[in-house]
């Protein structure tokens, strides 16, 4: 994703080696993703509901 | 020896060869107090072996702070994935913090492939979506070494 837009940076981050970053975002249960420090996705999604929920706080309205 | 089995770095070979461009992996580490960065140089020093297309641009993080501000590194081991396109190098703006072992291993691999101009896992409207976003956005995944 951060490959199809400029304006996207992505970090894959190792949570045990991270724990502090684990800790700060809640992270129980791998994969979990925390978009701009807001939006939280739990598990995998198919892409399109995916990106929904990625850009929910960026589509401008 | 190698961390890779034999059957395995076939495939990545196959794997890297779809690339048309070279891809430079930003790694930052330090000497000292960083047990994971020795185990990820070991990973990343396998993979120009496999592809005369990757390089490994060894960043050192407590010498060169600025690097590390630049990429949005703020701890070690970590890795930035950029890529030579027209003579120029440009960053991918992709990420990964910790050690790659484990799954995170293929992520890398697909990173890689992608950033040295590999076909998209994504459909060409999930693109056109992603290529519509006017402000910055900061995606953390995080994973776990299984």
């Amino acid at each position: 994703m951060a490959f199809a837009s400029p304006q996207i940076t992505a970090y894959a981050v190792e949570a045990t080696e991270y724990p502090d970053l684990a800790r700060k975002y809640q992270v129980s249960g791998v994969p979990k993703t925390v978009v701009n420090d807001q939006v939280e996705i739990m598990g995998a999604l198919p892409e399109g509901p995916f990106i929904e929920q990625a850009l929910q706080l960026t589509s401008g309205k | 020896m190698s961390l890779i089995a034999p059957a395995d770095q076939q495939k990545l070979r196959d794997a890297f060869s779809e690339m048309t461009r070279p891809v430079h992996l930003l790694f930052f580490t330090q000497a000292l107090g960083c047990e994971t960065c020795v185990q990820t140089r070991g990973i990343l020093d396998e993979l120009p072996l496999l592809s005369d297309k990757i390089a490994i641009d060894e960043v050192n993080f407590v010498l060169e702070p600025d690097q590390a501000a630049k990429y949005g590194v703020d701890r070690v081991p970590a890795i930035a994935v950029e890529y030579e396109d027209a003579g120029e190098r440009r960053d991918s703006r992709i990420r990964f913090l910790g050690a790659p072992s484990g799954y995170e291993f293929v992520s890398l691999v697909r990173a890689v492939i992608l950033a040295g101009g590999g076909e998209s896992m994504l459909s060409p409207a999930g693109r056109a979506r992603l290529a519509s976003v006017d402000k910055p956005v900061t995606m953390q995944v995080f994973t776990t070494p299984t």
